[in-house]
């Protein structure tokens, strides 16, 4: 080296530090592998416990549940002394309706706002937006919950005239702006990792900005931008606390968007607490426990194999 | 356009790409000084000089997509066929639709080979003015034109990032000319690709040279002298020497220039 004299008063030392590492990291070494490989056998080992756990709570109804009852009956009426019923249908279809309507608010504002921060901002604009939604993801969802109920409502309330400011509208809308951090996050990464290689072969050829999203952005980055919506679509079944406060609570079947609905997810948080353990009551609402990870297990699986098939598609 | 029509009568029809006192600045740093060239229309015109010496840059300029990067400040003229591309009235668009350019790397689009050889096509006309067997006819005129069809004409539904380097980059030529060019432009379009590979392309531009301008970047004297009927030597942003490639070879005027060819600049 040319710069020889700068290294040679340093040698010595780093060479110390060095020699002392590498003696540590021998040592070390099989204590870090099994370090890691616990953490990652953990990770399986907490998914079936929590599975096993729900799954215990709910087993002893099973023989007793008419399950017939259990998915095609709106009738829930959990706490009736004489004649208990335990239809969750109008559950389930308030969980789908009011993902539904977040997912059509916030895949088209959280796509839009990933094209934007990644293709047609640059500087400070960039980093202060990136910012922004990071802190956007970091608000509680009681906070959202809040938001929905105190402002929300009362707002659709003045404009549509509907009785009540808390139903599947309010809740929807409440759970989409949730929902657009995580699409914008993953979707912003998505579009960075397309090489600009693409972007540039396409502007040479004459394509303006908006063609260059469309025609090779989103067929490139195909994968990561499903991937942000079906992480958009788990975070919203999922959601509770602020469904709790927004949709209103009333077991049926929503005619309109201004119907109160209620979901899977609040009915359990609402009344886990008031069923005695272990009465059947409380059993059943371990079932809709185990129906909430199993719709989550199917988009998983869904996403897993849409994804592994577009991948096959194109290595074809 | 008036102005434009008395422009072109000007011009010596001789030359399809003028530069005029072009200079351009990455930031502060100028990379680009006082460029004045005049090229012409079928022939190849060779970009040599070490590296760094601006010759990407200057590629770049033709069809503006240097300005891509933020920080790039451009000044003088650049004209096409009499018009200046740096005026305010030019659509970047048609530009680019008129002065193709193949890059360094290949770069295909990660779709179809069919729709890469369309997507010029596409974002220049309206959804259904090409029928669809048209756009076949298009295509294989295109592959026909780079000697690609015969292998690629069983997997045009292919996405074309699987092709071999070579074919990838014959194809990024293919995909300029249903557009019809009047330039085009390449940036060291064999660097990526072994000797048999560098062959055959050379041999497919010099294929191309009758009916378009072509100017090419190239590191390599040896292909520099093979593929090119005229050079241009460059070193640190400035034009040092353009003239036919033998003389540029044989019997240079510049000192710098004779340095160069000898080998004795990187
Ligand atoms: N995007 C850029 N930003 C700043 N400087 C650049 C940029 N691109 C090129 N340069 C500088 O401009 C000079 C010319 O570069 P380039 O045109 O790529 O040279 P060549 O293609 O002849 O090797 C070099 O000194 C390079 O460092
Ligand atoms: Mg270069």
């Amino acid at each position: 080296m040319s710069n020889g004299s700068g290294n040679a008063v340093r040698k010595p030392r780093a060479r110390y530090i060095a020699n002392a590492m590498r003696a540590f990291g021998d040592r070390a070494e099989p204590l870090v592998e099994w370090t890691i490989r616990l953490c990652g056998w953990s990770a399986i080992l907490f998914v079936f416990s929590i599975f096993f756990f729900i799954f215990r709570e709910a087993a002893p109804i099973f023989g007793e549940l008419n399950w017939l009852e259990f998915f095609t009956s709106t009738q829930w009426q959990p706490s009736s002394e004489v004649h208990p019923r335990y239809g969750i249908l109008a559950l389930l279809v308030g969980t789908v309706s009011v993902t539904t309507l977040a997912m059509l608010v916030a895949v088209p504002l959280g796509l839009g706002a990933a094209v934007f921060i990644s293709e047609f901002c640059t500087g400070k604009l960039k980093e202060s937006l990136k910012i922004l939604i990071e802190l956007l993801a970091a608000i509680p969802s009681i906070v959202w919950g809040f938001i929905g109920y105190m402002v929300l409502g009362p707002i659709i309330i003045k404009l549509t005239g509907a009785p009540v400011g808390v139903n599947l509208l309010n809740g929807g809308l409440i759970l989409g702006l949730m929902s657009v951090p995580i699409i914008v996050s993953v979707g912003e990464d998505a579009l960075k990792a397309v090489p600009d290689s693409f972007r540039e072969a396409a502007v040479s050829l004459g394509a303006s900005r908006w063609e260059v999203v469309y025609r090779v952005l989103f067929p490139a980055a195909k994968n990561g931008l499903l991937a942000a919506v079906l992480l958009g679509v788990g975070r919203a079944i999922g959601e509770t606390m602020a469904v709790l406060m927004c949709t209103g609570h009333a077991v049926q079947i929503p005619h309109s968007l201004l119907d109160p609905v209620r979901t899977l997810t609040a009915t359990i948080a609402s009344e886990l607490g008031e069923s005695a353990a272990g009465d059947p009551h409380y059993r059943v609402l371990f079932v809709i426990g185990l129906v909430l990870f199993a719709i989550t297990f199917a988009v998983n699986v869904i996403a897993d194999l849409i994804v592994k098939g577009v991948r096959n598609e194109q290595s074809r | 356009m008036v102005p434009m029509m008395t422009d072109l009568e000007n011009t010596t029809p001789t030359y399809t790409l003028q530069t005029r006192d072009l200079n351009l600045w990455y930031g502060d740093f100028q990379a680009l000084k006082d460029v004045t060239v005049n090229i012409k229309p079928g022939i190849i015109t060779a970009l040599i000089g070490p590296s760094g010496c601006g010759k990407t840059t200057l590629l770049r300029c033709l069809n503006r997509i240097n300005e891509r990067y933020g920080n790039v400040t451009t000044t003088g003229e650049v004209n096409i066929l009499g018009k200046n591309i740096y005026d305010d009235d030019v659509s970047l668009s048609t530009l680019r639709k008129s002065v193709g350019m193949v890059f360094q790397r290949p770069n295909p689009l990660p779709i179809s080979i069919y729709e890469n050889i369309l997507f010029g096509i596409r974002s220049h006309t309206r959804r259904r003015e090409y029928k669809r067997q048209q756009q076949d006819e298009l295509v294989e005129l295109a592959l026909r034109d780079v000697q690609l069809w015969d292998e690629v004409k069983d997997k045009l539904r292919k996405r074309a990032t699987h092709l071999t380097l070579e074919q990838q980059q014959k194809l990024c030529i293919a995909r300029l000319l249903p557009l019809k060019p009047e330039v085009i432009l390449m940036d060291e379009p064999c660097s990526a690709l072994d000797a048999e590979g560098i062959e055959r392309i050379e041999e497919l531009i010099d294929g191309l040279r009758e009916k378009y301008t072509i100017v090419m970047v190239t590191h390599n004297m040896a292909q520099a002298r093979r593929a090119s009927h005229e050079c241009i030597f460059m070193l640190m942003g400035r034009i040092i020497e353009h003239g036919p490639t033998l003389d540029i070879f044989l019997k240079p005027t510049q000192p710098d220039t004779e340095m160069y060819v000898r080998g004795r600049y990187g």
